[in-house]
């Protein structure tokens, strides 16, 4: 699978995709390969303030329990409903309809931190 | 370093992840754990288990020394034959749990926890008064299990052993490939199944034989991490989590592999003691009944209380729920007691219930 260009990644790999004051959050598929089977997926709720670097939710496969780092700080405005009911879908589509939440940026600044898709693919070694 | 199974290299040929298991470079999965646990509860799926330890134990006293450390009644055992049992300290802990074989009068062959496999040896070695060759051969065996529904099909097709004459808890051995193999109707997944103990040169040759053996049968390589969750669904014990050396076979819902018509076994007064005096925690199971999913190490607490943890825990892929087993108070330990499992800070409802939470179709 290849890593969309207009995301930024994380060093946690996570991807953000920004449109106007609002960030699309996810995990990559990078992410969702070492997790294995994703079975369950904790996420906060629409109005909940998110911190970057901070954990915002977690994903759990078969074996093991994951949190996921916030890449930004701000207010979550929307939560993919989808993956209460089927949390496998981070596995098939993890750049597209598994996305996470979204969120409303506080500090754009922040986004400068973090990688492009090729500098994600060097750290991945790929 | 961790230490290398005989098919490591075989395995990553396969594309599996491998992972660090009490220091065993083995296995976690393949395809996935989901697809090699299906494959197991409704075809076949293929396990390299060789990290497993095996202990012999030899001379006219092998089976007063196999009686003396071991809670199970192994004179009941006729050639041929294995139980699953107890190996406990005098204080009534588990050393291991472990099975039990009898290839004849004045040998057993032990198979037992690959990490707990030298604490066993110096175990039984420290306990022998009766002159036996105890010898610690975990090197000196591979093991695969074959297991699931068409695992004798596949197997047939690579050994003259009539392998439908062969009971469960019976063994026989014989040629798998024209190899030695010592062929156990035995195993950890809750399927019909067989465990195959064999020369480690002959692993991969056997190992590739069975996956082209089972290709019409839809056989899966699986990993530990499908073992486990087979294991968790049919309700067994795993070392460390369900057993360890603080606790003891009545704890743990395994009065039945306590014969107390055999005589004396090292731990037996303590558990006599703790029979008289009541067992005060007991082992259960649950299922989870709100959103998370309770696992290992998680507290557990009723009407708000801390009562307990949980001692192994996750999805059950074959029953579509998330469960778990835990201990409580004995008073509490009995099926539909309403839980709270705090995950990660969070109270979420769960219920008691019985194990095994899965057993196959008859």
């Amino acid at each position: 699978m290849s890593y969309p260009d207009n995301f930024r990644y994380t060093k946690e790999h996570e991807w953000i995709l920004v449109e106007g004051d609002t960030g699309t959050i996810g995990i990559t598929d990078h992410a969702q390969k070492e997790l294995g089977d994703i079975v369950y997926v904790d996420l906060p709720k629409p109005g909940a303030a998110v911190e970057a670097g901070k954990a915002l939710g977690s994903v759990e496969s078969v074996k093991a329990v994951s949190d996921i780092y916030s890449p930004v700080s701000g207010e979550v405005v929307e939560v993919n409903e989808l993956l209460a009911t089927a949390p496998e879908k981070l596995n098939e589509d993890p750049h597209g309809a598994a996305w996470l939440v979204k969120i409303r940026l506080s500090n754009p600044a922040e986004l400068d931190g973090l990688m492009s898709a090729a500098d994600y693919q060097a750290y991945l070694g790929e | 370093m961790l230490k290398q199974i005989p098919l490591a290299d075989v395995h990553r040929a396969l594309g599996a992840k491998m992972v660090d298991f009490g220091g065993w470079e083995m296995p976690l999965q393949y395809t996935g754990i989901l697809d090699e646990h299906r494959a197991v509860r409704t075809a076949v799926g293929l396990f390299d288990v060789s990290h497993m330890g095996e202990i012999e134990i030899r001379g006219p006293g092998a089976l007063d020394l196999v009686q003396w450390v071991s809670t199970n009644n192994a004179a009941k055992l006729a050639d041929g034959q294995a139980h699953y049992s107890g190996l406990l300290y005098d204080h009534g802990g588990f050393v291991d749990d472990i099975l039990v074989h009898r290839v004849s009068a004045d040998h057993y062959f032990l198979c037992v926890n690959a990490s707990n496999q030298d604490k066993d040896y110096e175990h039984i070695v420290s306990q022998n008064r009766w002159d036996c060759a105890v010898e610690n051969n975990g090197p000196q065996y591979a093991q695969l299990a074959i297991q699931g529904p068409r695992a004798l099909e596949a197997l047939h097709k690579l050994t003259s052993v009539p392998l439908s004459e062969i009971r469960y808890y019976r063994f026989r051995d014989g040629e798998v490939c024209g190899r030695p193999a010592r062929i156990a109707r035995t195993g950890y997944t809750g399927e019909d199944g067989f465990e195959l103990y064999i020369a480690p040169a002959h692993a991969e040759e056997i190992w590739n034989a069975l996956l082209e053996a089972g290709r019409g049968f839809g056989i899966r390589p699986c990993g530990l991490g499908a073992r486990n969750t087979l294991r968790m669904e049919a309700g067994m014990a795993l070392y460390g989590h369900e057993i360890d050396a603080s606790i003891t076979p009545l704890e743990a819902g395994l009065e039945w592999i306590v014969k107390w018509d055999k005589g004396d076994f090292c731990g037996r007064a303590r558990l006599e003691k703790q029979k008289a005096e009541g067992v005060r925690r007991r082992l259960i199971g649950f299922e989870m009944r709100g959103r998370g999913i309770g696992r290992d190490g998680y507290e557990v607490r009723v009407g708000g209380r801390p009562a307990g943890w949980v001692t192994s825990g996750g999805p059950a892929p074959a029953l579509n729920k998330n469960i778990g087993m835990c201990y409580l108070p004995a008073e509490l330990a009995q099926p539909g007691t309403a839980i709270e499992v705090m995950v990660r800070e969070q109270p979420v409802e769960a219920v008691t219930v019985p194990i095994p939470f899965y057993r196959r179709p008859k």
